[in-house]
């Protein structure tokens, strides 16, 4: 069963993980909607649509921009893409007149003056095909719902729906303006030696911020999400792995006990040392391998519950898993159960012939730390290979290693001092207290086991709920809960009136410029010299800044604010985190490209930012008199309260350019995301809870014969049945409630260093949730133990007469 | 069919020995004396109750308050001390003074040094006495005992039966034993011979 659960767990999440790579592998070009793309921030030049037509490859452009859409009275965020004849070059579109009718797929595109919109944009705005639509000066028609673009399949990453319109729309709603957030793509597909070349071609010609992807890194925030999903749901595996090898070990104990007299007549019937050891290899392997296979129809099962609950954020339509990683998962279960029972076996092989005749021989010590010194090796390879990551290996090794080491001290402390309570308490309650301490293997390895699960569970379900709910409620209920972007200079005085007419505080609108960083102390940036993070902040643009005055909110830590007589010296603010994430200090000389321009900033101050604040702020701040000769946008964040949202409408159809962005909405959509992601650890350390039952039942085996012995002489001596019953479930309880214990402590600890160094709250100890843990343990573990000893408990008195 | 129309009767005080070849039964019988297995057909009665009437927690209980056992493999609980073991059917009994009696027990026995030591770190003679005094401590009336000497030497057997017999007399209890020793039937006030199921 300890096989079953382990290779359960590990070809659970490889199946699933492997159906997400095979899909990635074939779909990509389906993914990308074409063999090559190029993406920038600006319009790309000519050049490569030319080179790309000159070679005989297929073309065509997209623009991605994100804009309010409004309909009636109703407005809402939409994801635009902008599209050409042609698109997608690979991939499908599917459409259909309605919602709730079936889709078909399509090779047209939206004509001019009409739009496809995603179902969930109708359900926002009330609207149905053959409604009109405003996007910024245009109206358009709805004339198709979009159901399906395979270059949008698992953009868990885009909160918007989508609205596809032509790009020769575009220019007509007057959306495109300085500072707007936009992205121009143009999709190449083709012979795949052409875009080869293509590709040779186009790469030293790229400008930066110009990316340019083929299939082989097609959605890299897929490819990212997949290789974490794998290591943190392969890590969670492994901890079922770890308690599996426990439960082995303890049955592979009785296993050896119970067959040392077998082999000692063997011995004395001829069999040699290699025969012994060679029978029971054979039925060892024997039980593997029917035990694996086993594990492998089980975790083919449940990786179809993990790809309902992650694979649809991920992917649609994933192909059936290969047998990869069936084999791994059973290669890797029999190579703990061999580590964990060779020694064992070895014992049995050396077991002396003399035993048949000097039954007072003593058994011989069977096992010591050292015997598992094999299993231990296997373990920790396996767990370092499941990470792929040394660190992150290595973290977890020592984090499982810890926990377990510290369960069983508090168990063996717990179980000492239940023995020196003596002859506290009367009758069974006494007899199921004192047996705790006289089975105090079973007693200590199943606490250890079980409250690894049960602390993992309640980690994720604390960490799910819990913490963010509190880092949401410390926010003050007067919160900008609205960002807007795409403000324009000409705009301001105008939104400011229209702030007053509505009867709102006009909200600080701060000015935005764009701008790449290129060199720091005048020296090109190197990217390759930064970790994957790093890189993805400095390919990018940063959002730059100017004030003379710095916000409430900001907090100098290194430095000095300057004055209004350095007005026009290059001095520049910098965020404390970007700072210490890019290696950058107080007195670099940053360079920076905003439009084709370079402008050289010294750091002549850190700051730190409440990012919590929900207040429009910025990683560069630069002195006045240095940045706005540069053609800037402009951003706000304001709080809206509950009934006025209506003066939004408004706000977007006076200013059809503007971009509003509803937080609390981004914020329900993430905790849905992470719900979905959280599910899935617990799903998987499921299978750790089970593992730990597993322990429970292993434990109950190597002491059974004990039990039973102890429950039958009950028996004889006058006991009654609901007297053993309660003394066993008092014990069971016992175990439970320290299993508990140091659940909660275990899940308290770590949610109080989450909360204290990521989310920065006071956190308390939550007796809720130490109820919660007894409840489960409480009622799991005595019931698990009843069925496990319910035999036991029902054995006829009269077989102790059989056994003298 | 393994015990076959038996009909006895033992005395109150009366010290009486079953023997019989290896698979005659006397286990059986001495099962069904006690009140750990139940006949086919006919009836057993201690004191005057009959066992079939009682269900097998009643059994129980009469077993704790009525008889003694003495094993030949003396089935102390392992992981329990020796003051551990007599006290079980004295707290399973609900005694008030559980803890003077087994102290007393044990004392009765020579084991006043041993009450901490689990069987483990006993003799077989050390864990046959202690199984003495957890058979005599709640002041049984009926004494079973299922060779009690079988894992013993013959030395140390003698001591254990001597003590047995002694206890026994003190206590004026009933005591029935099952064995192969005629020697030590003979020590009895009557002796059954269990042949092929029966009684002679």
């Amino acid at each position: 069963m300890a096989l079953v659960v382990s290779v359960a767990a590990v070809s659970a999440v490889g199946f699933f993980t492997d159906r997400v790579q095979q899909a990635l592998a074939r779909q990509s070009n389906l993914l990308l909607g074409a063999d090559l793309v190029l993406t920038s921030d600006y319009p790309l030049s000519a050049e490569f649509s030319q080179e790309a037509s000159r070679r005989g490859l297929l073309t065509s452009h997209t623009i991605h921009f994100p804009s309010m859409v409004t309909h009636a009275a109703e407005s809402h965020l939409a994801e635009i893409k902008a599209v050409q004849k042609g698109y997608p070059l690979r991939g499908r579109l599917l459409i259909s007149a309605k919602a709730d009718i079936p889709a078909t797929e399509t090779v047209e595109i939206p004509q001019p003056g009409t739009v496809w919109v995603e179902p969930r944009l109708l359900e926002q705005l009330e609207i149905q095909t053959g409604d009109k639509i405003t996007l910024g000066q245009r109206t358009l028609l709805v004339n198709a719902v979009l159901r399906a673009e395979s270059d949008r399949a698992g953009d868990i990453f885009s909160f918007a729906p989508r609205l596809m319109m032509n790009s020769e729309d575009v220019s007509s709603t007057g959306l495109i303006q300085f500072g707007s957030r936009i992205k121009y793509r143009l999709l190449v597909a083709g012979n795949a030696s052409e875009v080869a070349a293509y590709r040779h071609w186009a790469t030293p010609r790229l400008k930066s911020g110009v990316k340019l992807e083929d299939v082989s890194d097609a959605r890299p925030e897929i490819r990212n999400a997949l290789a974490k999903a794998r290591q943190f749901l392969g890590l969670a595996a492994m901890s079922s792995v770890v308690l599996a090898a426990v439960a082995m070990a303890l049955a592979g104990l009785r296993f050896v006990r119970r067959n040392l007299d077998a082999c000692a007549v063997m011995r004395c019937l001829g069999a040699s040392q290699s025969f012994i050891l060679r029978a029971h290899l054979l039925q060892l392997s024997m039980v593997g391998l029917l035990g694996g296979l086993v594990g492998c129809v089980a975790g083919y099962l449940a990786q179809i519950v993990l790809s309902r609950m992650v694979g649809g954020l991920l992917l649609e339509g994933l192909p059936q898993p290969s047998l990869l990683p069936a084999l791994q998962g059973l290669l890797g279960g029999l190579a703990v159960l061999l580590g964990v029972t060779w020694p064992l076996l070895a014992k049995l092989r050396d077991v002396q012939a003399l035993r048949v005749l000097r039954s007072d021989l003593p058994v011989p010590r069977l096992a010591n730390w050292l015997s598992f010194s094999p299993a231990l090796a296997v373990v920790s390879v396996l767990i370092l290979w499941t990470a792929k990551d040394a660190r992150l290996g290595w973290i977890a090794l020592a984090g499982l290693t810890v926990f377990l080491a510290l369960a069983v001290l508090f168990a063996w402390l717990s179980v000492r001092w239940i023995r020196s309570l003596g002859r506290a308490q009367a009758g069974s309650l006494r007899f199921g207290t004192s047996n705790l301490a006289r089975h105090p293997l079973s007693s200590i390895s199943t606490v250890a086991g079980f409250s690894l699960g049960l602390m993992a569970l309640l980690l994720v379900t604390l960490v799910r709920g819990d913490l963010l709910r509190s880092w949401q409620a410390t926010l003050p209920p007067d919160a900008p809960n609205r960002f807007v972007i795409n403000i324009q200079k000409d705009q301001l005085a105008e939104l400011k009136s229209f702030f007053l007419r509505e009867g709102l505080p006009p909200p600080a609108i701060k000015p935005m410029v764009r701008g790449r960083l290129v060199a720091v102390n005048d020296k090109p940036l190197d990217v390759s010299r930064f970790d994957e993070r790093a890189r993805r902040l400095v390919e990018r643009e940063f959002n730059l800044s100017w004030a003379q005055d710095m916000e409430a909110d900001n907090r100098i830590t290194a430095g000095h604010w300057w004055k209004p007589e350095d007005a026009g010296l290059p001095m520049l603010s910098l965020e404390q985190g970007i700072a210490e994430t890019l290696g950058l200090k107080l007195g670099d000389w940053l360079t920076y490209d905003i439009a084709g321009t370079q402008v050289r900033l010294r750091v002549v101050n850190l700051r730190k930012v409440e990012w919590d604040s929900m207040r429009a702020n910025f990683f560069g701040i630069s002195n006045s008199g240095m940045l706005e000769k540069f053609s800037a946008s402009y951003i706000t964040s304001f709080y809206v309260p509950p009934h006025r949202e209506t003066m939004l409408n408004r706000l977007v159809k006076t200013f059809p350019n503007l971009t509003v962005i509803d937080v609390s909405a981004i914020m329900v959509q993430v905790r849905s995301i992470m719900d979905r992601m959280a599910g899935a650890v617990q799903f998987v350390f499921g299978f750790c809870l089970a593992a730990g039952i597993l322990v429970l039942y292993a434990s109950l085996a190597v002491t059974s014969d004990e039990r039973a012995l102890e429950y039958t002489l009950l028996r004889v001596l006058g006991a009654r049945r609901r007297q053993i019953l309660l003394a066993m479930l008092t014990e069971f309880f016992l175990v439970a409630l320290l299993s508990a214990v140091v659940a909660a402590c275990g899940a308290s600890v770590i949610a109080w260093f989450v909360s204290h160094q990521v989310l920065n709250l006071t956190y308390l100890f939550d007796a809720g949730l130490l109820a919660w843990s007894i409840g489960i343990a409480g009622v799991v573990i005595p019931l698990a133990a009843w069925v496990g000893l319910r035999k036991t408990l029902n054995l006829p008195p009269s077989r102790l007469l059989k056994s003298t | 069919m393994i015990l076959h129309a038996l009909d006895m009767r033992v005395e109150s005080g009366e010290t009486l020995a079953i023997v019989g070849a290896s698979g005659s039964g006397k286990s059986t019988l001495l099962g069904l004396l006690a009140g750990l297995d139940t006949p086919t057909a006919g009836q057993v009665k201690i004191n005057g109750t009959a066992l079939d009437r009682l269900d097998e927690d009643g059994r129980a209980e009469l077993r704790g308050r009525e008889i003694g056992f003495v094993f030949q493999s003396f089935q102390l609980l392992p992981a329990f001390t020796a003051l551990e073991n007599v006290l079980l059917p004295l707290e399973l009994a609900g005694l008030e003074n559980a803890v003077e009696l087994a102290h007393t027990a044990l004392q009765r026995v020579g084991l006043q040094e041993r009450l901490g030591h689990t069987p483990g770190r006993l003799s077989g003679g050390e864990q046959q006495r202690v199984a003495i005094a957890r058979a005599f401590a709640p002041g049984s009336r009926l004494l079973l005992a299922d060779e009690p000497t079988g894992n013993l030497d013959p030395a140390t057997g003698e001591r254990i039966i001597d003590l047995l017999f002694e206890l026994n007399r003190e206590r004026t209890t009933t005591l029935v034993m099952v064995t192969h020793d005629m020697a030590l039937a003979g020590r009895c006030d009557r002796v059954l011979r269990l042949e092929d199921g029966r009684l002679h």
